[in-house]
């Protein structure tokens, strides 16, 4: 009886169906796609993306050039230089970021101790040469000034946690 | 119509010529290659007579398969031409003897008809109307050439068991796959299910 | 100059439109067979598949083609170039030229001849050499590697094929394509011959090279097989080739065991519908089978291919040859006479 049994389930493929109807079924379950460029998954408030420089709410920068971030950078991705400004105060001339050796750790924002440089939510910032990588100062305001909304409020999330 | 008569020469002029190559190419896949075109513009030339089920045959029969397994044992040869081309001046005599021999005899068949103008009503025995080229050929194979069929068969299967014969061989110590033990494997002959408390164990 | 114009130039242009008019629908049948291969692929695998290009991804495929058109096409230089350049051409021409004998209607066929099945099966079996002058020509060891497995399994799968044609053939009585669908009226042979249905349409995959029998082009072992030094518009050839052959043979196994053209049943709703409607949508069910073992089933290992092929394939349809002869001669269920 049993070599009978046997015998029919390979004369039937019964495995081959068997397999077949699951991908049959799975045809029509919800497809978990998200149509990327046009949908997006939420991203946590301590998501790590495109670095930037924050301001103040009067316009001033908020980097003091401590150089926390340029010492604990563990691949040495940030360089600054710093000079003291004409109204007296300690300011960065230069603030660059090499993106390309970032490995968006995120050490440099937990560093900061006036919440200057902060890793933002944009991951969308492919570019064609590599050259664009190397961020600057300017780029980097530019970044705070685009994002300011969205860093702040993300920060705001995560203060109680902190 | 003039068509067919283009049709007949085309065939018959790419037959010939790819006949040649055959012999001529200087690479032995090229050579097959060409066979191959021979053998299907004879496939054209049957059709035009008229053979509609040899031409389908040939092409099925030599071209699908016996070239195939040519090609296929071509391409893995590893020839070196320079060498096989030396004794070619020493085997011409030879060669063309054959040849000359064949053409003798090419010669003979088709001269018949004209030798002997009585023959040309064997040559010409067009299928009875209504009746397709398969039926007439089913008809007369396996009626009154059944037995010639039958002893051809034969021979075939002597050639294909004396062919297996020969490379059969038996290793000992070869551990091979069991398909129908491996798929006939369900569920509850390989694993079991139990319930494990904590700090005991399995 | 009249009879010049009756005689060959009218009949001439009548052939090239009705050959055109049955060309045209077919590549526009194959660029979409290949966007719904990647959305029924898609959905089986719980993804969309393409769908930005146009609604629902719908001129993905004319976005494909001109891709393939617009690139380069690289002859490596260890290649026989005119080998090299023949076999994609030859691909696509085969799988073309096929289609002079399939009856898409009652009567409506390029050439009606007599030995449309032996026809269609010399076609395919002449499929073989464009891979393996595909892969001879390449000069790569992937690309003659996947040469040698396709042969030997198209050859393989070819003679068990011939003996299911074989057992159609009894029961029909006749080598004519709409002879054929004509004697499945009251019985389609997919019934009576139920499993010499799977065993075709099972050698079809084989012959055809999908899956899960396309180690020709086994992309995790041989990378693409044949098709490795092709690129742009001779890789396009191939491909088009691929999925005319998938429709084919889709039409084929229509023709012997589905009926062809003919309705389900012979009854007022049903033969309304135009018969190449039906004979489209027996098409279209059977290259979603296609796509569908491609989606769920995992590729062969080369020995259990051919362990299959001749091990079971071919006894099993010998067996039905003989069991189906003997059949109508013990029973006098002769077909009737053509």
């Amino acid at each position: 009886m049993a070599f009978l049994d046997r015998a029919a389930r390979t004369m039937f493929l019964s495995e081959i169906l068997a397999g077949m109807s699951l991908t049959f079924r799975y045809m029509f379950r919800k497809k978990p796609t998200l149509n990327y460029p046009f949908e997006k998954g939420p991203l946590s408030p301590r998501f790590r993306g495109e670095h930037a420089l924050r301001r103040y709410a009067n316009g001033e920068e908020r980097c003091i050039a401590c150089k926390l971030c340029e010492a604990i950078c563990p691949a040495q991705a940030i360089t600054i230089e710093a000079e003291p400004r004409a109204d007296g105060s300690r300011r960065t001339t230069r603030y660059d970021i090499d993106m390309v050796k970032c490995i968006y750790c995120g050490f440099c924002q937990e560093a900061c101790p006036v919440d200057a440089i902060v890793e933002g939510p944009n991951f969308e910032y492919a570019t064609e040469s590599r050259a664009e990588l190397l961020y600057n100062k300017e780029k980097l305001l530019q970044n705070g000034d685009r994002w300011e909304r969205e860093i702040a409020a993300n920060l705001t999330a995560d203060a109680p946690y902190r | 119509m003039i068509i067919p008569e283009i049709a007949f020469y085309l065939f018959s002029v790419v037959a010939i010529a790819s006949a040649f190559m055959v012999v001529a190419a200087r690479n032995p896949v090229h050579s097959v290659l060409f066979l191959i075109l021979t053998f299907f513009n004879a496939a054209g030339l049957f059709v035009l007579l008229g053979a509609e089920f040899l031409a389908m045959i040939l092409v099925i029969v030599y071209v699908g398969a016996v070239a195939v397994l040519f090609l296929f044992v071509v391409m893995m040869l590893d020839i070196n031409f320079v060498e096989l081309r030396q004794g070619f001046l020493q085997y011409m005599p030879v060669g063309v003897a054959i040849g000359i021999v064949l053409l003798i005899e090419l010669v003979f068949v088709l001269g018949t008809w004209v030798i002997v103008p009585e023959a040309k009503v064997f040559a010409e025995a067009p299928p009875p109307a209504n009746v397709t080229n398969t039926h007439a050929l089913g008809q007369i194979l396996y009626t009154e050439y059944v037995y010639l069929f039958q002893a051809a068969g034969l021979v075939l299967l002597v050639a294909m068991v004396g062919a297996i014969v020969l490379t059969l061989r038996t290793r000992e110590g070869v551990r091979r796959q069991s398909a129908f033990a491996q798929t006939h494997r369900r569920r509850e002959d390989a694993i079991e299910i139990k319930k494990v408390l904590p700090g005991q164990g399995a | 100059m009249v009879s010049f114009w009756d005689g060959y130039l009218w009949p001439g242009i009548v052939i090239v439109a009705q050959c055109v008019a049955l060309i045209v629908p077919l590549l526009i049948a194959v660029a979409y067979l290949t966007l719904f291969e990647r959305k029924v692929m898609a959905a089986m695998m719980l993804r969309r598949g393409p769908n930005v290009v146009g609604a629902f991804g719908l001129l993905q495929p004319f976005a494909d083609g001109l891709k393939f058109l617009v690139k380069e096409t690289v002859i490596p230089a260890g290649a026989n170039k005119v080998v090299f350049l023949i076999a994609p051409m030859l691909t696509f021409v085969l799988a073309m030229i096929a289609w002079a004998v399939i009856p898409v209607s009652a009567g409506v066929v390029l050439s009606d001849i007599n030995v449309g099945v032996l026809y269609l099966f010399a076609i395919s079996s002449l499929g073989v050499y464009g891979i393996i002058m595909a892969g001879w020509a390449s000069n790569s060891r992937y690309a003659f590697l996947g040469a040698l497995r396709s042969s030997a399994q198209m050859v393989s799968y070819e003679v068990s094929m011939g003996f299911i044609i074989i057992t159609v053939l009894l029961c029909v009585g006749s080598l004519n394509m709409s002879k054929i669908v004509e004697a499945q009226r009251d019985l389609w042979f997919a019934i009576p011959l139920f499993p010499m249905f799977v065993i075709f349409f099972i050698s079809t995959l084989a012959e055809t090279n999908r899956h899960p029998f396309d180690l020709p082009e086994a992309e995790s072992e041989l990378v693409a097989g044949y098709q490795i030094e092709y690129s742009a518009f001779a890789f396009a050839l191939f491909m088009l080739g691929e999925y005319a052959n998938m429709i084919l043979m889709s039409a084929f196994t229509a023709i012997l065991f589905l009926g062809g053209w003919l309705p389900p049943l012979d009854i007022a709703p049903f033969n309304w519908i135009p018969g190449f409607v039906w004979f489209a949508i027996k098409i279209v069910i059977l290259l979603f089978v296609f796509i569908w073992v491609r989606a769920t089933l995992p590729r062969y290992r080369y020995d259990q291919l051919m362990r299959i092929g001749w091990k079971f394939f071919l006894p099993l349809s010998l067996l039905w040859v003989v069991l189906t002869a003997s059949a109508i001669v013990a029973f006098g269920w002769y077909p009737s006479k053509a």
